[in-house]
């Protein structure tokens, strides 16, 4: 049997570009929906012309997607407004069984890359009046929602006259986008200075194809901003971290004008915040290097942002002293002291974790930091249980960006492959803070050289008043 | 900490011990909190968890509701009794209290439902 295709506009955020492909993809092979490109994307294109066999998967797919905005089922398309009027003309069949006296519309308007005033933009709908429209206009969910598009372009400097594209269409389903406003972190209550920005967090939630009833762990949980991303999505979650005092929201608060932490701040009190507080299991106090889940446990996805010691210690429980040992009248109140816990042997430690407790076919969704331009695909971490499905980098300066990895477990580890004890990526810690140092010797000297220059244009100055006098 | 939780720990993990499951439980606070009862979790997570482990938990907390001492078949569609499984896993919490390794004698203390798995540095 020949399915029927049918052409639909993606419209997507300009925000966080790096992850879209990824993100689309990842939800296309979580709910099994074939989508082809009527037209290949170029990357820093807000809109994606594909196609669809049904209506039912363009709304699953935005349903669930953070990068999206819109989906729009696609009418016309054209290049400028008289060939975008003719088309539509020709087609008038198609879509007269969408205007109905009983249905109520409203069209609007979208310029991308240039500015219209709200009277511009209306004046622009007047050239539609053969449009078979017969509902009221509402503008609050109407039964049908039209969508016209401008696009001008992504370099909104010195913009064209007219338009690149125009497009017409109904708007089938949206996207995420309100989602990230209620995650917000600025509402939120219960943060660290590591949370990851809601998106971020729903992205790797899709990343890790999480599906409602899932049971998940994040080991370097922190203030939960990933736990609260994951049940949105009906994900029951774990959690655990070394920093007791963490858990506990008991750290210094994180927000500059906060002088003191509620009593109930912590992972809990997020969820509760969000009405999640059903997805919540538990968080532990616990160290990475020391596992007390059961062997038999096995976890839907690991979805995690481990330390990478630039904001935050990577430590472990030990000593580097011998035969220490805490006596007894200490042991009730001791803190364990902590050593240094490297980039490489974390990532180790976090593969081989995951190729024992995940189940196969589950995903370890985690970002590792590298130096953009040491930067390989050889570089990443690796483990012969776990294929990289996706690699995207999101910049964080000039020199460094952090990648976000998503792994599929394929199989059950052997005994040797539970027991590996090399590493071999390197600490990017190494590279960082060489640089660091450089850059601050070479803005020193900077100061320096520019302290002077004011120094002697001073001086010349008020030789010069001087000799005037 | 809930009793799904403590069906799924072990102290294997310290020095000398061997198997640590399960961890003993003592509390002096436990309480039960409302959390929405999907059956279909609940049918899931079912097969994971050791029955016996979490019958003992639940009896030494007053809360096992007599339920059988063996996972019984066809559970997934006996709505009551995937209910009172529902409450034992999810809804019992232990708030203060001690897990303690079976093997080893040493002592986890939960604070405010938060579990200290923390070992010290001359026990790693
Ligand atoms: C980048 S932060 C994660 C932040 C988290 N995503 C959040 O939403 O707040 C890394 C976390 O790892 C924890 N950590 C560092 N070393 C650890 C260890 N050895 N075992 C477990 N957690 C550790 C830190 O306490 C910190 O909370």
């Amino acid at each position: 049997m020949s399915k029927c295709w049918k052409k639909y506009l993606l419209w997507f955020a300009q925000e966080h570009i790096e992850f879209r492909i990824a993100e689309i993809e990842s939800l296309l092979s979580l709910f099994k929906i074939d989508m082809r490109y009527d037209e290949k994307p170029l990357n820093q294109e807000p809109f994606w012309l594909v196609e669809f066999t049904s209506e039912t998967d363009a709304q699953l797919l935005a349903s669930r997607s953070v990068s999206l905005r819109n989906c729009i089922e696609l009418w016309g398309r054209a290049n400028s407004l008289e060939h975008l009027h003719s088309t539509l003309k020709a087609k008038r069949d198609l879509f007269v069984p969408h205007f109905h006296s009983q249905k109520s519309f409203k069209i609007e308007v979208e310029t991308f890359g240039k500015h219209f005033s709200q009277n511009e933009k209306v004046s622009k709908l007047e050239t539609f009046d053969y449009l078979p429209l017969q509902g009221k206009v509402k503008l609050k969910n109407p039964d049908v929602c039209l969508q016209y598009i401008e696009y001008y372009g992504n370099k909104h400097l010195n913009p064209p006259e007219l338009p690149y594209e125009i497009f017409f269409g109904k708007l089938i389903a949206s996207g995420l986008r309100q989602l990230i406003q209620k995650l917000s972190l600025k509402t939120r209550k219960f943060i660290g200075n590591t949370t990851m920005d809601p998106q971020l967090s729903l992205l790797m939630a899709n990343q890790a194809q999480i599906q409602s009833g899932d049971i998940i762990l994040d080991p370097f949980v922190g203030s939960g901003s990933l736990l609260v991303a994951a049940a949105e999505f009906g994900a029951y979650v774990f959690g655990s971290d070394i920093d007791y005092l963490m858990l506990h929201g008991k750290t210094k608060p994180s927000r500059i004008k906060q002088k003191k932490r509620a009593e109930d701040e912590n992972v809990y009190a997020n969820m509760k915040q969000y009405h999640l507080e059903s997805q919540y299991l538990d968080v532990l106090i616990s160290d990475f290097t020391t596992i007390f889940w059961k062997p038999s446990m096995q976890f839907d996805a690991i979805i995690t942002d481990p330390p990478y010691g630039i904001r935050e210690a990577t430590e472990r429980v030990g000593t580097e002293k011998s035969n220490y040992v805490v006596s007894e009248e200490h042991l009730a109140t001791h803190v364990p002291a902590k050593i240094e816990y490297g980039i490489p042997i974390i990532y180790r430690d976090l593969l081989v974790f995951a190729s024992k407790h995940l189940k196969v076919s589950g995903k370890l969704v985690c970002w590792f930091p590298v130096f953009r331009e040491d930067y390989n695909e050889e570089c990443l971490p690796t483990h012969p249980c776990l294929k990289l499905i996706a690699n995207c980098e999101q910049p964080l300066s000039k020199v460094t960006s952090r990648r976000l990895l998503t792994f599929e477990k394929t199989r059950p580890p052997s005994i040797e492959e539970l027991n590996i004890e090399y590493s071999t990526i390197q600490d990017f810690r190494d590279k960082y803070f060489t640089i660091r140092e450089e850059s601050r010797k070479e803005k020193r000297l900077k100061n320096a050289s520019l302290k002077k220059e004011n120094w002697e244009k001073y001086m010349t100055n008020k030789n010069a008043v001087e000799v005037h006098k | 900490m809930k009793l799904l939780t403590h069906n799924v720990l072990t102290s294997k993990c310290i020095r000398g011990v061997t198997v640590g499951y399960p961890l003993l439980i003592k509390a002096t606070n436990v309480k039960v909190s409302e959390v929405e009862f999907k059956p279909d979790f609940v049918a899931k997570v079912l097969p994971k968890i050791e029955w016996d482990v979490l019958a003992n938990a639940a009896e030494s907390l007053g809360h096992w509701q007599n339920l059988p001492k063996e996972l019984p078949n066809n559970y997934e569609n006996d709505t009551d009794f995937l209910k009172k499984i529902h409450r034992v896993l999810l809804e019992v919490e232990v708030i203060q209290g001690e897990l303690i390794c079976p093997e080893s004698g040493r002592k986890f203390p939960i604070t405010n439902g938060i579990a200290n798995m923390l070992l010290n540095e001359d026990e790693v």
